[in-house]
């Protein structure tokens, strides 16, 4: 029996059934949650590799002459720290720029004390240790200094970015199961439906196998057109969302973007949607079939 | 002495209830041989339908042994039991069309589901819809056809694939006398030329009547009488001949020797 037989076994259904349109739905919400994970882990990614290789180091001193010595000396002792590939002592008056926002213009009074800054450049990203390492260094040459490692300002950034990437897996955890669902009641539902034709060509000599095929194909095509739809305003949803972020410029969101792989993934999401739901229709007309003679 | 036939089907000591109920057949212990005739009659509520429900495998029985082409059929797995269907033909009471399907579909379905060559296909179902007189309603569904087309197709549905056990359940009951022998007639081309065993429950004696010397199983109650003898042991004249013969052409034509 050929596929276009098989196919006419059961009456076509036009996309009449909720199907379609579950999984329309379903893999639309899927698409947005992959897309919102993948960004956000680029973005942490990003944020990570400008950060997690760089520390900075303050020097805290009233007097401006006696600061600017002890920055040239902490520099001088940094130099000669093996993990240090560059280093800049940020000028004051980037320094009164960067803080005019917040201080305003009396930032650049010697009434307001700023501490000197040290952009530090390492090798790789620095272990707790090798912070240590370079902390005592400097109490050595320069006692009164602090390393911040940057990348620890940005602990609880990245740790709410994973809580929110495992959100998305989760939410698409959450919409496989009840893609599956949805096509187990579906399918259930139109065994039931089609019994009688079932039970006829089961007499007439059909298999198991058969029959499922039949129903299998059915689920398909009505899956594949409900993912195309999904995908469809799925990345509709997505490019909008893009638009609205693009358009906040900032510096770190402007990290969360998708590239050519993030695409590929979602462009696998319709056709694991699709395999899903057949799989699922598959054992489920297996087990159904199961309990007749 | 004669050696004794195969069995195409032995029944011993079958027992069938649905559920708590009573049993609907008790103790039925009998043979069918190969290229035998049988009508099976009985009042209506006697068990004609449960057996026949068994014969078809439709329906496992409650105690007992069912051999069928020399298997055990209590046993069989589920998943071995297409090849034996695929060996019977079944004309069901209620037809059991598939209501989206034409008539033609239909007919064509035991041997599509067997795989059979579309070209074969196409051939055997248009002579066999030619034989019951359906040419010109190939394409009806079922809904479009009256009782007695819709009976045809059934018939034509069981017979296509040459089965080696057709049983019909009131097959003529739904045609006038004129069709109901030439169904009849369709029949015993079949159990003649292709000899297969032919199972016909029915409560039409004038049906019986056309065939000299019918072999019969009688019902009474879910329990079996053999008033003609011809149950345990092969019987001399296993084939009917009609006593109106009937010139149309027959669907069933010998391999060689015509």
């Amino acid at each position: 029996m050929n596929a276009k037989q098989a196919a006419r076994l059961l009456p076509k259904t036009r996309f009449g059934g909720p199907i379609p349109w579950v999984i329309a739905i379903l893999i639309a919400l899927v698409v947005i949650a992959a897309s919102g994970g993948l960004a956000l882990r680029n973005l942490a990614d990003n944020a990570r590799a400008d950060l997690s290789d760089a520390v900075t180091v303050q020097i805290i001193e009233a007097n401006p002459q006696t600061r600017s010595e002890r920055a040239q000396a902490a520099a001088s002792a940094l130099a000669s720290q093996p993990i240090v590939t560059s280093l800049r002592i940020v000028p004051e008056d980037e320094l009164v720029s960067l803080l005019e926002p917040w201080l305003g213009a009396s930032a650049g009074s010697q009434d307001v004390p700023i501490p000197a800054l040290i952009d530090v450049e390492l090798a790789s990203a620095a272990s707790a240790s090798e912070i240590a390492g370079l902390q005592a260094a400097l109490d050595r040459a320069v006692p009164g200094t602090k390393v911040d490692a940057q990348s620890t300002w940005l602990r609880p950034v990245y740790d709410a970015l994973a809580a929110l990437q495992w959100l998305a897996l989760a939410l698409i955890t959450l919409v496989a199961i009840a893609t599956a669902g949805a096509v187990w009641l579906a399918a259930r539902s139109a065994f039931a439906n089609h019994r009688e034709t079932v039970e006829i060509i089961h007499l007439l000599g059909g298999t198991d196998a058969q029959v499922t095929r039949v129903f299998q194909r059915s689920v398909g095509l009505e899956a594949t057109f409900g993912a195309l739809l999904g995908v469809a305003i799925g990345t509709a949803a997505v490019w909008l969302l893009g638009q609205q972020f693009a358009a906040l410029d900032s510096g770190m969101v402007g990290g969360a973007t998708l590239a050519l792989e993030d695409w590929l993934i979602i462009a696998a999401i319709p056709i694991a949607g699709i395999v899903l739901a057949m799989l699922t229709a598959r054992v489920t007309i297996s087990l159904a079939l199961r309990a007749m003679l | 002495m004669t050696e004794r036939a195969s069995e195409i089907v032995k029944f011993d000591n079958v027992g069938l209830r649905y559920g708590a109920d009573q049993e609907v057949l008790s103790d039925l212990s009998f043979t069918l041989f190969p290229g035998s005739f049988y009508f099976l009659t009985g009042a209506s509520g006697a068990g004609k339908t449960s057996l026949l429900k068994l014969l078809y495998l439709a329906q496992r029985p409650s105690r007992g042994g069912i051999r069928m082409f020399g298997r055990d059929m209590i046993t069989l797995p589920r998943g071995d039991l297409p090849d034996f269907r695929r060996r019977l033909g079944v004309v069901f009471q209620d037809f059991r069309l598939v209501a989206h399907l034409s008539a033609f579909d239909n007919v064509a379905l035991p041997l599509r589901l067997a795989g059979t060559d579309e070209a074969r296909v196409l051939k055997a179902v248009k002579d066999m819809l030619n034989w019951v007189n359906l040419s010109d309603r190939a394409e009806a569904r079922p809904e479009q056809l009256s009782g007695g087309e819709q009976q045809r197709v059934a018939i034509a549905r069981a017979v296509i694939a040459r089965p080696q056990l057709l049983i019909a359940d009131e097959p003529t009951g739904n045609v006038d006398p004129e069709m109901a022998l030439k169904l009849l007639r369709l029949f015993e081309a079949l159990n003649n030329r292709v000899g297969t065993t032919v199972v016909v429950a029915t409560h039409d004696v004038q049906l019986i009547q056309n065939v000299p010397e019918p072999l019969i199983m009688r019902l009474n109650k879910g329990r079996l009488s053999d008033p003609t003898g011809a149950l345990r042991y092969p019987p001399a004249r296993s084939r009917p001949t009609t006593r109106a013969q009937s010139p149309d052409r027959n669907p069933f034509p010998r391999e060689s020797g015509e």
